[in-house]
């Protein structure tokens, strides 16, 4: 630069804009900094605002206890929509922790080479596919096996949508995010780690178990967690599976509801009752703060863990 | 049980883990394109024309204003949640924040990253009926933009902390400002930065919970950007409680198209990310 | 060398494929004698660290390692051979060059192979940690605080407690890779002061950068270059009478710089494209 007369004359000009777009640059990035922070603020405060008029009308308690949802008769009774959440939340979790972890570890630790680079490709495919694609295939393939094998091979009762159903498609669903960062965490561990525990005459599973897993312990317990949320907070797989029904489920074949589920069905018809509005926002709410306080809480456990499992 | 056994065991079940896996994984996307394509087979222009008047009722004409729904809220959503994207990210680096306060957004990014997207949708939902608007196209894209923000928002960190040092160190060097040498990162990272758009443009243009209640559910073609809209998630998702069997396997259809775009996606964003793998200094897949 | 052989390999030969493909051992026979320490020289990247994982096919865990040849342990092949992997592992130990302590209490770091090979009551057990945690001179920095994690401790004293935890299989072998050139010289002459106790009772064959080093503990030294044996000889005619030209020129090459500190960086930083994955 600089090299002509013209440039030379020209460069304190030059050198103005380049510096004035620089304090301007920085007030759009400092802007966009604090987005996020802007976003959630927004979110929460409009949220809660919104939320006021049913909580100011009924206690919190007796909506949660109450399994009576009717908004026409002014009865909100959230209780089996809650348990709804969490028979699909412990269920789905209970089925794809275990696959998760298990083919993480197979991904980290057995596979090799092409296989390996493959599986996980597949893997990323998986996280990609839209959900309502999972509950098309769901209505297909899962409801049929659940209504006409499943249930009957338990002896119960089922017409194929339901909780059960639910959350095996959801066991699928959260597997992905789940092995993607287990495998991060894994691949991360210093091969040390390997050599000192199979240097003393460990099997490799023996070094799976008692080293790889607890030393990998953190990464993976939020990778737990992030499958948590996603079970937690899913709304178009329990609405086309779960088969809407608002009573409390009494066992896991029955169709139930879920939180975001109550959301889905009752928010364009009955947006005309001021109330029900706020009611459903106040279950949309309390889907943010339970997210919430899962991360706040993991966070804590996480820094816990990573004391007591250094390496 | 003897240790031996146990490893065995164990080897096999992580082998049998994924192997499940993938099996289901295969599962769907076969059941998709072969229900799909057999639709498409006998109505090989369904995609592309539009609705008929009581579409949803008896799945007369095709399901065009759903796919061109779906690039209008979408696209102009990707474009505006990259650029905030891209510039958190480059706020997040070392050059413009100290490490405590892009830990505070990092915090509330991982927040936002964990929220439920039904819970975007409430939000916009809220604000429409606060604002005494109607549910529109621009609504839309603005749930699906404040959804794609913070997953955009980390890839796109992800990338620019992969680029080499030294890019910044030469920019500098030169007697570059700082948003001379953030654009110099960018321009480094750039492959990864755009895999992280295409992979938010995939997630943006799959998820229905965001939309549902705020695009409108228009079972027409799209007007202007006040006017509702529907997209391919949601028409899946209402035709596949359809009682009409003309109607849900329009559902297929869709399923098709959507699942196609979203691979295709995919596979775009894994080449690139490929190729930025190979050509950053020191990276993970290295 | 007349003494009894421990352990010996024949016709060593272990191949890295991969991107671009490495002869990291090019036919190595030798012989490793019992109850003494040996340690393997050899300028950086010759195939030292290659040579101590073969010893009990640590080098495994590497996907694109490729070997030939045969180790003996006794008499024993350990590659054709029925015995499982992990008990030829067990009478070989391995000590890797960064301190590693496993995401354990200090209690449990040494007691984790007797745990898995033994059963131990809990008694056992705790006298078992002790003894061991003795041997390595650790016991008395430790014995208040033996339920912290391991990783707690300095790097000094992780790389006692991996040589103890090592110890506590019995071990017929035991393999020390660089065990002193990640520490600081005061933490380094502790673990050598050990290494000095442990010879007498155990065969231990030692990676070393530090021609001073080999010369204070070494009863035998093992020359590689190039991913051939150069020379072997007891420490004392090696450096005194070196045959081999080689030997001649990095024996004098070595006592003619500070070689006190300098070599033990450059093999820090040399390592660490070969640790990863
Ligand atoms: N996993 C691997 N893949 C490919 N090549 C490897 C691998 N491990 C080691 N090598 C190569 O094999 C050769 C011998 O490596 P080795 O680690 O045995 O050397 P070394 O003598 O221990 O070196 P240093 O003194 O630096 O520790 C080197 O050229 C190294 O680059
Ligand atoms: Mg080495």
């Amino acid at each position: 630069m600089g090299t002509t007369e013209t440039n030379r004359s020209d460069g304190s000009s030059r050198l103005d804009r380049r510096l004035l777009l620089e304090r301007l640059s920085s007030y759009w990035l400092v802007g966009a900094g604090f987005f996020a922070v802007a976003l959630f603020g927004l979110i929460v405060l409009t949220l809660v605002q919104q939320s006021i008029p049913i909580v100011s009308e009924y206690s919190l308690f007796q909506m949660m206890t109450s399994s009576n949802w009717d908004p026409a008769s002014d009865e909100f009774g959230f209780l089996p929509a809650i348990v709804g959440t969490i028979y699909v939340t412990v269920l789905s979790m209970a089925m794809g922790t275990p696959l998760a972890i298990l083919a993480a570890i197979y991904i980290a630790e057995y596979a090799e080479g092409r296989t390996k680079l493959i599986v996980s490709s597949f893997i990323d495919v998986l996280a990609a596919i839209p959900s309502v694609i999972f509950g098309l295939v769901g209505l297909i393939v899962v409801v049929p096996f659940v209504g006409d094998y499943l249930a009957p091979a338990v002896g119960a009762h089922s017409i194929g949508l339901g909780i059960v159903t639910v959350s095996l498609v959801m066991a699928i669903i959260v597997t992905p995010f789940m092995i993607s960062l287990s495998v991060e965490s894994l691949e991360a561990l210093p091969d040390e780690l390997r050599e000192s525990s199979l240097g003393v005459g460990a099997t490799k599973w023996e070094t799976i178990r008692t080293v790889l897993l607890r030393a990998a312990g953190p990464g993976i317990f939020s990778a737990i967690l992030l499958g948590f949320g996603r079970v937690f907070g899913a709304t178009i797989v329990p609405a086309m599976l779960i088969g809407g029904q608002t009573a409390i489920p009494e066992s896991p074949f029955d169709a139930g509801e879920t939180l975001p589920t109550l959301i889905v069905n009752d928010f364009g018809e009955l947006m005309s009752i001021p109330l029900t509005q706020s009611a459903l926002i106040l279950v949309g709410l309390t889907l943010l703060v339970v997210v919430w306080i899962f991360n706040f809480g993991a966070m804590l456990v996480r820094r816990r863990l990573q004391r007591r499992w250094q390496y | 049980m003897d240790r031996y056994t146990e490893q065995r065991l164990f080897g096999l079940l992580a082998r049998a883990s994924a192997a499940l896996i993938l099996a289901v994984l295969v599962m769907v996307v076969g059941v998709t394109l072969w229900r799909g394509g057999r639709v498409f087979i006998t109505d090989p222009a369904v995609a592309v024309t539009p609705p008929g008047s009581r579409y949803m009722l008896d799945g007369g004409g095709g399901f065009l204003h759903a796919v061109l729904g779906s690039i209008f809220i979408v696209v102009p959503a990707t474009v505006v949640a990259s650029i905030l994207a891209i510039s958190t990210a480059i706020f997040l680096q070392s050059d413009y924040s100290s490490e405590r306060t892009s830990d505070v957004i990092n915090m509330f990014l991982n927040v936002l990253w964990g929220t439920p997207p039904i819970v975007y949708g409430v939000f916009v939902l809220t604000i429409i009926i606060a604002a005494g608007a109607q549910t529109s196209l621009i609504f839309g894209t603005i749930a699906i933009a404040i959804f794609q923000y913070p997953i955009m928002t980390r890839y796109a960190d992800e990338a620019l902390r992969a680029a080499p040092d030294t890019v910044k160190e030469a920019s500098y060097g030169l007697g570059a400002t700082r948003f001379e040498t953030a654009r110099m990162t960018v321009r480094a990272a750039l492959p990864g930065v755009i895999a992280g758009i295409i992979m938010g443009f995939a997630r943006g243009i799959g998820d229905a919970a965001t939309v549902l209640f705020t695009a409108g559910r228009s079972t027409q073609m799209p007007g202007g950007p006040f006017d509702p809209a529907t997209t391919l998630p949601i028409l899946i998702f209402e035709q596949a409680a359809s009682f009409n069997a003309e109607v849900r396997s329009h559902a297929y259809a869709a399923s098709f198209v959507l699942i196609i775009t979203v691979l295709a996606l995919i596979l775009v964003s894994k080449l690139l990310a490929g190729k930025f793998a190979r050509f950053a200094p020191g990276g993970r897949h290295s | 060398m007349s003494n009894e052989t421990a352990i010996r390999t024949e016709d060593l030969e272990v191949t890295y494929t991969g991107n671009r493909e490495v002869t990291a051992l090019d036919g190595v026979s030798t012989e490793f004698a019992e109850n003494k320490l040996t340690a393997i020289i050899g300028p950086s990247g010759c195939g030292k660290s290659t040579m101590l994982k073969s010893l009990n096919r640590l080098h495994e865990i590497q996907p694109n390692a490729e070997i030939s040849g045969e180790v003996y342990l006794g008499d024993e092949g350990i590659y054709d051979t029925d015995e499982p992997l992990p008990e030829i592992r067990r009478r070989v130990g391995y000590v890797p060059q960064t301190p590693t302590a496993l995401p354990l209490s200090i209690y449990n770091n040494v007691a984790y192979g007797a745990k898995i090979h033994g059963n131990y009551s809990n008694s056992e057990l705790d006298d078992l940690v002790e003894s061991y945690l003795r041997k390595v001179n650790l016991w008395d920095e430790v014995k208040d605080r033996l339920d912290d994690p391991g990783a707690e401790l300095s790097t000094g004293q992780i790389q006692r407690l991996c040589l103890a935890r090592s110890l506590a299989v019995e071990p017929e072998v035991l393999l020390c890779d660089e065990v002193t050139s990640a520490l600081d010289p005061i933490s380094a002459e502790q673990v050598e002061e050990t290494l000095e106790d442990l010879k007498e009772e155990y065969t231990i064959i030692m990676v070393t950068h530090s021609m001073d080093q080999a010369k204070r503990l070494a009863d035998d030294v093992v020359f590689l270059y190039l991913g051939e044996l150069v020379e072997t000889n007891d420490t004392r005619s090696f450096f005194e009478n070196p045959q081999n030209e080689r030997t001649q020129e990095f024996v004098k090459g070595h006592t003619a710089v500070d070689y006190d500190d300098e070599p033990d960086e450059e093999s820090v930083t040399d390592e660490q494209p070969v640790a990863t994955r």
